[in-house]
């Protein structure tokens, strides 16, 4: 049975798209079929991040108002075989999108991977309510910080009542992926602790992703991070997190402050471990 | 963090830029044209079944955009029996 995921936060930059791509590769480097769809109409960039920009033709508005077929807009990844890209149009805006066109869509998905995963764009309107209507669990992408756990709670809300799932009485499990974590300003008390994040929204935790190198690398090459090195923390945490998504237990790790090397301590860094 | 590294670590900004400038120089030279494999798609599609029948679907355009160059790549797949007449 194949599920749809949606990538969602609410609020803007807090890392939807990186996290869309790391977790769509990493179930793909598991083995799963899987197809990332950009809902980000006019500000695409999942396309970017994927390494795939010189090769979109056809996008999700031209399969939503039939002037092409899904099988010609989505886009095999060049290293996973089992990875499948679905990009936003970048030329027109979210109204072009209509409910029961991204519902054709959805059912022409469903019919050919594992797994559907809805990078959402920020805010709370049609773009965003459409990537999450015919969701059948949610990601909410959160920085430990005060306007990004604020806005995720509303989405939250929305996603308790504005899904198909949720207006049919079925339930939508809602998962927090924490991303952009500092432990050192964690432990310093600069930044809100994992805890107090997870007691304030109280929904369960998918993974914590640690502010990283790794990522912004990994996305100027155009590499999901756990692509591009799979050993780094970042990318253990968003394959850990995939694991998850799959229902294997895999015990969270919060992120530890890691002492810096000499050369770290020279130049003042400190590195998350 | 080794000393190599440390010196190296951000060799991938080049190609970011690179990859941007290709992309750029492409969507600015499209803007307003958006629709242009979609046209030639269709065109090409009804030049094509004006001798032999085929389906909407059974047609993929791959297209890879290149500094210089780009390849637009059609691959259409015929029924035997449409060419076997
Ligand atoms: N763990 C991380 N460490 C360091 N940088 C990160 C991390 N996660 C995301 N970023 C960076 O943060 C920026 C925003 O990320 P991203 O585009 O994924 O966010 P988004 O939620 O999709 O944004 P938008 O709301 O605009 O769609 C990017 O530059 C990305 O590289
Ligand atoms: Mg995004």
């Amino acid at each position: 049975m194949s599920k749809v995921v949606v990538v969602t936060s609410g609020k803007g930059g807090v890392g939807k798209t990186t996290s869309s791509a790391a977790l769509g590769a990493a179930l793909a480097q598991a083995g799963q079929s899987v197809v990332v769809v950009d809902f980000d109409v006019g500000l695409r960039n999942l396309d970017l991040v994927m390494g795939a920009e010189r090769r979109v033709v056809f996008d999700l508005v031209n399969v939503v108002q039939g002037d092409a077929k899904l099988p010609q807009a989505l886009i095999r990844d060049k290293r996973l075989e089992t990875l499948w890209l679905l990009p936003a149009s970048q030329t027109r805006d979210k109204e072009a999108l209509t409910e029961d066109g991204v519902e054709k869509v959805m059912d022409g998905l469903r019919a050919r991977f594992d797994w559907i995963i809805c990078d959402s764009p920020a805010g709370i309107e049609k773009g965003a309510t459409l990537a999450m209507r015919f969701a059948d669990q949610a990601v909410v992408v959160t920085n430990p910080e005060v306007s990004s756990v604020r806005d995720s709670d509303r989405i939250i809300g929305l996603l308790d009542s504005k899904t198909r799932r949720a207006e049919g009485g079925e339930k939508l499990e809602k998962q927090l992926l924490l991303t952009r974590y500092d432990p050192a300003r964690a432990a310093r008390g600069e930044m809100m602790k994992v805890e107090d994040v997870l007691e304030i929204l109280a929904i369960p935790l998918l993974g914590i992703v640690s502010e990283s190198a790794d990522v912004l690398t990994a996305s100027n090459l155009g590499f999901p991070v756990t692509l591009h090195n799979p050993a780094s923390p970042a990318a253990r945490a968003y394959a850990d997190a995939a694991r998850r998504l799959m229902g294997e237990e895999v015990t969270v790790t919060t992120p530890k402050e890691k002492k810096a090397g000499l050369f770290g301590r020279l130049f003042g860094k400190r590195v998350a471990a | 963090m080794s000393f190599l590294n440390f010196f190296n670590r951000n060799r991938s900004a080049p190609v970011a830029r690179e990859r941007l400038q290709v992309l750029l120089a492409h969507e600015r030279a499209f803007a307003g044209r958006s629709d242009l494999a979609e046209r030639l798609q269709k065109e090409i599609l009804a030049a094509i079944a004006k001798h032999i029948p085929i389906e909407g679907d059974k047609v993929v355009v791959r297209l890879e955009r290149g500094e210089q160059v780009s390849t637009l790549e059609i691959d259409i797949e015929v029924p035997e029996q449409a060419l076997a007449r």
